[in-house]
């Protein structure tokens, strides 16, 4: 089981909540499970063709998925995943 | 007993002693050169890279600044007599190499070797400082950097304000502001550089009006502007360090392109909610923020485009992070936060740290500075469209 740190802006997707524990092998399994227990979260972690979308950052503890095996990356129990959006508030 | 004279002369024997002409030769080479006069004789210059020890803080102070007793030492005053009785005490101390140089300063002089005349404090700047003169990695030099700085903060809200007032108390020269907007009573429940008083006074004035409260000392350049791909390149050239805390996807990408190109570092940060974000971006030396988010996300989850919520004392804990980082970028101390992507949560009181790596196929800095053109600032897929289609 890992855990996945949701960005404020998914938190209306979670119900507020700001981590969810979910299972899987993989970064994209762990994700799905995400999507399975919070369906309005999958359109904004997901493009069309199952990738990724570009905007989102993931992080498996303090690494960029990008740079390690993208949704392939293999999950072990205790790891932390790291949703990223790009925020841009000044809070003007 | 000997006489004084007497009593200088033998010492003079003792320590070995060395021509500014070769002292001139030595200064690249990594030889302590240390000037052992008082205060006020050091006002009107030392030689290049010496450290200044008064002779009546000699032994206390000696290991601060040349902790290796095996570095070559050299010594002079204003005339060589107190830096041979000086050289005298460092051999006793243990050190291996000491030479004293003949003449001393005035003999450098009228050879007509450069000295470092250091900025002047005033009294008062002595007392306003005098926690950072304390410090080893701040001290007179790292002031002399701060009062020498030159800082644009993007915007005087809820970042800018904490960030705005802490550099100005810190003794930054020069403190620009970009900022369009005018006090509004829902600001200040986070935006404390403005007073109840200034509700509808132009942020730019009432910012400059806490920061010169605070430091008199401080040249604030107000912008009363919107930051636009016509203004940018004149209003950010020639500052050092750019802070950035504005609310929107366009400036910000618009801001590194630029930023890329003139090769100013920003220390940027967002914030919502109870959610903070914290990075510095060093133009080539680190990833830029392109290479972080390459493109924004699409207009309904990027909220920057409407008014959102935020706890109030988040934007100061954030700006006064990127302040934090602003002083060791001048002043040139610790691990600025380049490649790093520092996330702050206070609902969970957590800090996480991500790893952040240049891009090799970045759009913007993958190339050389000078192959940025104007036409390729700030743009991004639907850049047109992007707040309009928030509504």
């Amino acid at each position: 089981m890992a855990t996945v740190r949701i960005p404020p802006v998914l938190r209306s997707s979670t119900n507020g909540a700001r981590e969810v524990d979910a299972a899987g092998d993989d970064v994209g399994a762990v994700l799905r499970a995400v999507t399975d227990q919070h369906p309005a979260t999958e359109t904004q972690l997901f493009a069309d063709g199952g990738d990724l979308n570009r905007y989102v950052n993931v992080y498996l503890n303090d690494e960029d998925v990008r740079v390690l095996d993208g949704l392939e990356t293999p999950v072990g129990t205790g790891d932390v995943l790291v949703i990223l959006p790009a925020m841009a508030g000044g809070a003007g | 007993m000997p006489s004084g004279s007497e009593f200088i002369r033998q010492i003079k024997d003792q320590v070995q002693e060395i021509d500014p002409a070769e002292v001139h030769e030595l200064t690249h080479e990594g030889v302590a050169i240390v000037d052992v006069r008082e205060t006020e004789e050091t006002e009107s210059g030392l030689l290049p890279g010496a450290k200044h020890v008064p002779r009546g803080y000699l032994e206390s102070r000696i290991e601060g600044v040349v902790p290796d007793r095996s570095t070559p030492v050299v010594i002079y005053c204003a005339s060589g007599t107190r830096s041979a009785l000086a050289a005298h005490t460092l051999t006793e101390l243990g050190y291996e190499d000491v030479r004293s140089m003949t003449g001393g300063i005035t003999l450098w002089k009228d050879r007509g070797y450069k000295v470092d005349v250091p900025r002047k404090f005033t009294p008062e700047q002595r007392e306003r400082y005098s926690r950072h003169f304390l410090l080893p990695e701040i001290g007179v030099e790292g002031q002399q950097k701060l009062l020498d700085a030159k800082v644009l903060l993007l915007g005087a809200g809820g970042l800018g304000s904490p960030t705005a007032l802490y550099l100005a108390a810190a003794g930054v020269g020069q403190i620009g502001i970009v900022d369009d907007d005018t006090v509004d009573l829902s600001n200040l429940q986070r935006q404390v550089i403005h007073t109840t008083g200034r509700v509808g006074v132009p942020k730019v004035d009432s910012a400059e009006i806490s920061m010169k409260e605070i430091n008199p000392d401080v040249n604030v350049v107000k912008y009363e502007t919107r930051l636009d791909a016509s203004n940018i390149m004149e209003i950010i050239e020639g500052y050092d360090v750019i802070v950035d805390g504005v609310d929107n996807f366009p400036t910000r990408y618009l801001l590194n392109d630029a930023t890329v190109r003139l090769q100013i570092p920003v220390v940027s940060a967002s914030i919502l909610g109870f959610d903070g974000q914290l990075s510095v971006f060093q133009p080539y030396e680190g990833p830029c923020y392109r290479c972080l988010y390459p493109v924004p996300p699409p207009a309904e989850l990027a909220p920057s485009c409407g008014a959102n919520g935020v706890l109030g004392v988040l934007p100061g804990t954030m700006g006064l992070l990127q302040a934090t980082e602003v002083i060791k970028l001048v002043v040139g101390v610790g691990e600025p936060l380049i490649g790093r992507l520092l996330l702050y949560e206070a609902l969970g009181a957590t800090f996480t740290e991500l790893k952040v790596r240049r891009d090799p196929e970045c759009p913007v800095c993958s190339r050389p500075p000078e192959d940025i053109s104007d036409d390729e600032m700030g743009v991004f897929p639907d850049y047109e469209a992007f707040c309009a289609a928030a509504g």
